[in-house]
């Protein structure tokens, strides 16, 4: 899945906001993105806070940061490996539990889904503001961060698109 | 001929794979996929169609499975 896919289409583009690092919102967030960019629509996913976790190049915990409280935030959130389900999340089995029983089902894993959904041409943006907050780099992130931006570049950017939080 | 099979897949990996195969393959190819009907055989072809690539064909192999011909 290394080819990028350039999207044609008058559709509408979608632009959500990643707000959430539980397993269960951000795989519904990946799925509307996967799902919009196979039907021909250009999707912009923009990070906000607890998100970021997904972005992280470090997929288990790590103290990333420089203060005590960054690091120690850092360190209990840590990435992508780590998203807590939103409910039942019991002391964090739950997400290998559900992951199983979504590769039991023929449902595509939340690794398989990030990966399709950069090949199929999303964007992932990063919050500026969240990561100057929780003392992270850009070069903490995944290189698959194409930019990180504001508030203002993001509405700039999603004018004429659906836009949805999550 | 590229070759698919999607009948094991769900939303929205059919979309997707389907997608990543066409990205792949030269302007004239063609792909044959092989998809459930239902969600998949109703909006497959039409998503292709929308891209700009033609449906040469659709038909149905016994099973509530269809064989579709895209040319891309």
């Amino acid at each position: 899945m290394t080819d990028k896919v350039e999207v044609k289409t008058d559709k509408k583009d979608l632009t959500l906001v990643c707000f959430s690092g539980d397993f269960d919102k951000v795989l519904a967030a990946f799925v509307m993105a996967t799902g919009a960019a196979a039907t021909n629509r250009k999707v912009t996913i923009f990070f906000t806070f607890w998100g970021l976790n997904v972005l992280k190049k470090e997929y288990g915990h790590k103290a990333l940061g420089k203060g005590i409280l960054a690091k120690t935030f850092n360190f209990l959130m840590g990435g992508r490996n780590k998203l807590p389900l939103s409910r039942l999340n019991f002391g964090g089995a739950s997400p290998d539990l559900m992951t199983s029983m979504m590769k039991k089902h023929n449902v595509a894993t939340l690794p398989e889904l990030i990966e399709a959904a950069h090949a199929l041409g999303v964007r992932f943006q990063a919050c500026e503001m969240a990561l100057h907050i929780l003392e992270l780099e850009r070069d903490d992130l995944i290189e698959e961060v194409e930019d990180v931006v504001g508030v203002a570049t993001f509405l700039n950017e999603s004018e004429n698109a659906h836009i949805v939080f999550v | 001929m590229n070759f698919l099979d999607i009948t094991n897949e769900t939303c929205p990996m059919t979309f997707v794979k389907v997608k990543l195969q066409l990205a792949k393959m030269e302007q004239g190819q063609d792909l044959e996929v092989i998809l459930n009907e239902g969600e998949p055989l109703n909006n497959v072809p039409a998503s292709c169609e929308e891209q700009g690539y033609k449906v040469l064909s659709i038909e149905e192999v016994g099973d509530g499975k269809h064989r579709i011909i895209i040319q891309k």
